[in-house]
């Protein structure tokens, strides 16, 4: 089937303004949007320029605005978009650099503000693991498995109107390891959360966990976040 | 040419890049040089988990993981540098998680384990519990575990940066140079030491599971340098790809109880290796499923059975651990075959096939992670390598499942504290001025390509034809072919031109470089292949079906020379296992 792919495209040094430039692609049973793309750079188009790796939803590098949707190129299939006619964009609310790559460097100065990392002042056992119950392991799962694909945190309206917020990825960092048991570190984050570029700025429009590929809900993390924060204060 | 200067370059941010990052970072400057950003990196998409004797469900020890490394490898690999770190393993593991990787749990709370290919208690009685494991994203999260310490301790980065040449004179490494790909330009980056970390290449395949990003760099540069490649012809291919995309299932499907089928629902594995079943060794999976594809047994689409077309899959079979488990253990085989195959794996077997998935080769390195250029083993000073990129020898011939993450994470860390004892006696050594130069006229080179091809195409007939010729089972003729397939390939590589022209995010040079580093060290996996002539791991010639100790115990050491592949060869280190057939 022969579908449109209307692609976004924006170089900086040529001077001109963004445009949707259309690619006609034959699609086949399975193809994916990052395939299409990979067709268009060799066949029609080597100046297209987007971010891929791992091709199988892992690496997050691909994240694009997809009919209107922040997704993965690689894991949508453009077949079952069901149309005839696909828009292709950068994430939205990110700088674009060049056609579908956009600037990523506030999203992952975001996460360095709420220490993506395991803080603990307690040195643990010398010859053998912490341990972790499975319950709790549980709690917090399901957020190890984001990707830093940035869909959240680009289709969130909070983070939009206001670039200093944190968005909903980093947000879900500071529940990744707040709400781990091998962590003494809430302290730490809750400066960069208890504010109102922060916890306080989400206003539950849920687009993160509508988008997120890894099926996460960060606003529940949030809202998880907003009360350890309150119960801490009070 | 903007010039740099850091006491220790890494080129490349997977595990091995990170870990060791972390180490020498705590008493030199640092930085850390990679073409994607740090997270994207391949050692994100390692599922099942990562080897490790802890023993948290059953006997294990680390004697009974060296023996299977060394029986798994075919007993090409050496023994002085398994032994270190199959005894070091169970500290490794418990050192990340100390870090904060998150791991499945035992009731107890221990990390949980569980079985992979190969792996077995009391030198091969039965399956041993040793792969720890974080659901099937196990390599995800000690990902981001490693990249979070990174942050942490303020390791810095230049992201997106391609090392497209790398600075060797003397024997002394003094740097490399780099391709800006966002903003364009090149940059020499000035070091004591430089460590590549650059990992694996099975994008010369056309069934990966390989990510874009596995285009060999490291090897192709070091090729180019003078150095040489080590066991390049033993590539491993994973059993279990999807079928078409070959993007990996986890061998954790099999660990956890599942079953592969033929097209008649026959467990075919009995007539392979009846003792382990499902849970062989990687080569002896992948031969056994291509042999069942070869005889006629493999499963067939509706369209090859309508059209009476042999089938050219075989099914992994997961329905009768239940989608409760499923969805535990394995949640994200759920979404690949859901994305990828259209097909619940609670409900109906998924289809696979065999998919090149590691390089057991690389840049040869010594027990302390340091580069060396010959048989004598002779150090290139200032240069390590580590993870899936250099070769140890730790997994010989055939690596086993889940000694990857442990191989580039044990690897990282030994050779970062490497490079933390040299640094003190290591300078910056002068900079060759036609080094720069050099770099700038490669660059220079493709900008000026005038040619009629296109790179996607010659790129797309490397893939296929070493699909074809440098499969799982490999014979003369098909070498041969090859070899002067390689010879037409770099020859309409010289002929290539860009469209994009521009300096600033040009990934369409990127991926000519990429191509040229491919089409480079492809040529000494084929010579190294055809001049093996017996079967070895994943190394199988037909026309020489047995595996020939008298003469092939021993590495092959590939150099460029004059535009011509040399070989040579270096004895293996053997300790507490003598060869022995080997059975499953």
């Amino acid at each position: 089937m022969k579908i449109t792919f209307k692609v976004y495209r924006f170089d900086p040094q040529s001077g001109k303004a963004p445009y949707l430039q259309d690619f006609p692609v034959e699609v086949t049973p399975g193809m994916t949007i990052l395939d299409a793309l990979g067709e268009i750079k060799a066949h029609q188009d080597g100046t297209l320029v987007y971010r891929r790796s791992c091709r199988s939803g892992i690496c997050g590098s691909c994240a694009m605005k997809i009919n209107g949707f922040n997704r993965l190129a690689c894991e949508t299939q453009a077949l079952l978009l069901k149309q005839s006619v696909i828009h292709v964009e950068p994430l939205p609310g990110l700088k674009p650099i060049k056609d579908l790559a956009v600037d990523m460097e506030i999203f992952y100065e975001a996460l360095a503000r709420v220490k993506h990392w395991l803080i603990n002042p307690d040195p643990p056992p010398t010859d053998k693991e912490r341990y972790q119950s499975p319950e709790d392991f549980k709690k917090i799962e399901v957020s190890t498995s984001c990707i830093l694909c940035a869909s959240c945190t680009a289709s969130c309206p909070s983070f939009w109107a206001d670039k200093n917020y944190l968005g909903p990825a980093a947000i879900l960092k500071a529940y990744r390891y707040s709400f781990d048991t091998r962590d003494k570190g809430f302290a730490d984050r809750v400066g960069a959360l208890d504010n109102k570029h922060g916890l306080w700025r989400c206003h539950t429009i849920m687009n993160c966990t509508d988008c997120c590929p890894k099926h996460i809900n960060p606003t529940e993390s949030i809202c998880h976040l907003r009360r350890m924060t309150v119960e801490n204060k009070y | 040419m903007t010039i740099h200067q850091h006491e220790v370059l890494i080129i490349g941010a997977g595990m091995a890049g990170l870990r060791a990052a972390i180490e020498a970072n705590k008493v030199a400057d640092v930085a850390v040089l990679t073409k994607i950003f740090p997270t994207r990196s391949h050692s994100g998409a390692a599922q099942g988990g990562m080897a490790g004797a802890l023993g948290n469900l059953d006997d294990d020890n680390w004697e009974f993981h060296m023996f299977d490394t060394v029986k798994g490898s075919d007993y090409l690999g050496d023994q002085d540098a398994i032994e270190i770190m199959c005894r070091e393993a169970p500290e490794l593991v418990y050192e990340l998680e100390h870090m904060g990787t998150p791991f499945s749990r035992t009731p107890e709370g221990k990390i949980a384990q569980r079985r992979f290919g190969g792996h077995t208690l009391n030198f091969g009685e039965k399956p041993a519990l040793r792969a720890n494991y974080s659901a099937d994203y196990t390599g995800h999260v000690v990902l981001h575990c490693l990249y979070d310490q990174c942050v942490k301790n303020s390791v810095r980065f230049y992201s997106e940066f391609l090392v497209t040449y790398l600075i060797i004179k003397d024997n002394v490494c003094r740097g490399v140079v780099a391709w800006d790909i966002r903003h364009g330009g090149l940059h020499v980056f000035h070091a004591k030491a430089v460590m590549f970390g650059t990992g694996g290449y099975g994008r010369a395949w056309r069934i990966t599971t390989n990510a874009f990003a596995n285009t060999g760099d490291g090897l192709g540069v070091a090729l180019t340098a003078g150095l040489p490649l080590e066991d390049m012809e033993f590539v491993q291919f994973h059993p279990t790809g999807l079928y078409k995309s070959g993007i990996l299932m986890t061998e954790g499907a099999r660990g956890e109880g599942g079953y592969l089928k033929n097209k008649d629902e026959e467990r075919f594995m009995k007539r392979y290796a009846p003792n382990l079943m499902e849970l062989g060794p990687r080569d002896l999976v992948s031969r056994s499923i291509q042999t069942e594809i070869i005889e006629g047994r493999g499963a067939q689409t509706p369209e090859q059975k309508s059209k009476g077309i042999p089938g050219d899959f075989v099914w992994l079979d997961v329905t009768h651990l239940g989608e409760a488990k499923l969805r535990e253990v394995l949640p994200q085989i759920f979404d690949l075959s859901k994305n990828f195959v259209g097909v619940d794996p609670a409900k109906a077997p998924v289809p696979i096939q065999p998919t090149a998935h590691y390089s057991m080769g690389g840049i040869p390195v010594n027990a302390a992670g340091r580069v060396v250029c010959d048989a004598k083993n002779t150090e290139v000073r200032g240069l390590y390598a580590a993870g899936e990129c250099a070769c140890m020898s730790i997994h010989g011939a055939n690596r086993l499942g889940c000694n990857s993450t442990l191989d580039a994470t044990f690897h990282g860390r030994q050779t970062g504290r490497t490079i933390a004892r040299d640094i003190g006696n290591l300078t910056y050594e002068d900079l060759p001025p036609e080094a720069a130069q050099e770099a700038q006229a490669q660059i220079d080179w493709y900008y000026k390509a005038t040619g009629k091809e296109n790179l996607y195409d010659i790129r797309g007939d490397l893939q296929d034809t070493m699909q074809k010729n440098l499969g799982i089972f490999r014979e003369a003729k098909g070498l041969e072919a090859q070899l002067q397939i390689l010879g037409e390939l770099k020859k309409r590589f010289s002929n290539i031109s860009l469209k994009d022209k521009s300096q600033e995010f040009n990934t369409e040079l990127q991926e000519a470089i990429e191509l040229g580093n491919l089409l480079s060290f492809a040529e000494t996996i084929v010579v190294g292949a055809l001049a093996r002539q017996e079967c070895r791991g994943a190394h199988w010639r037909t026309d020489h079906p047995a595996r020939d100790d008298a003469k092939w115990l021993k590495h092959t050491l590939a150099y460029r020379e004059e535009g011509k592949i040399r070989l040579d060869y270096k004895p293996v280190v053997i300790t507490r296992f003598q060869p022995k057939e080997r059975k499953y």
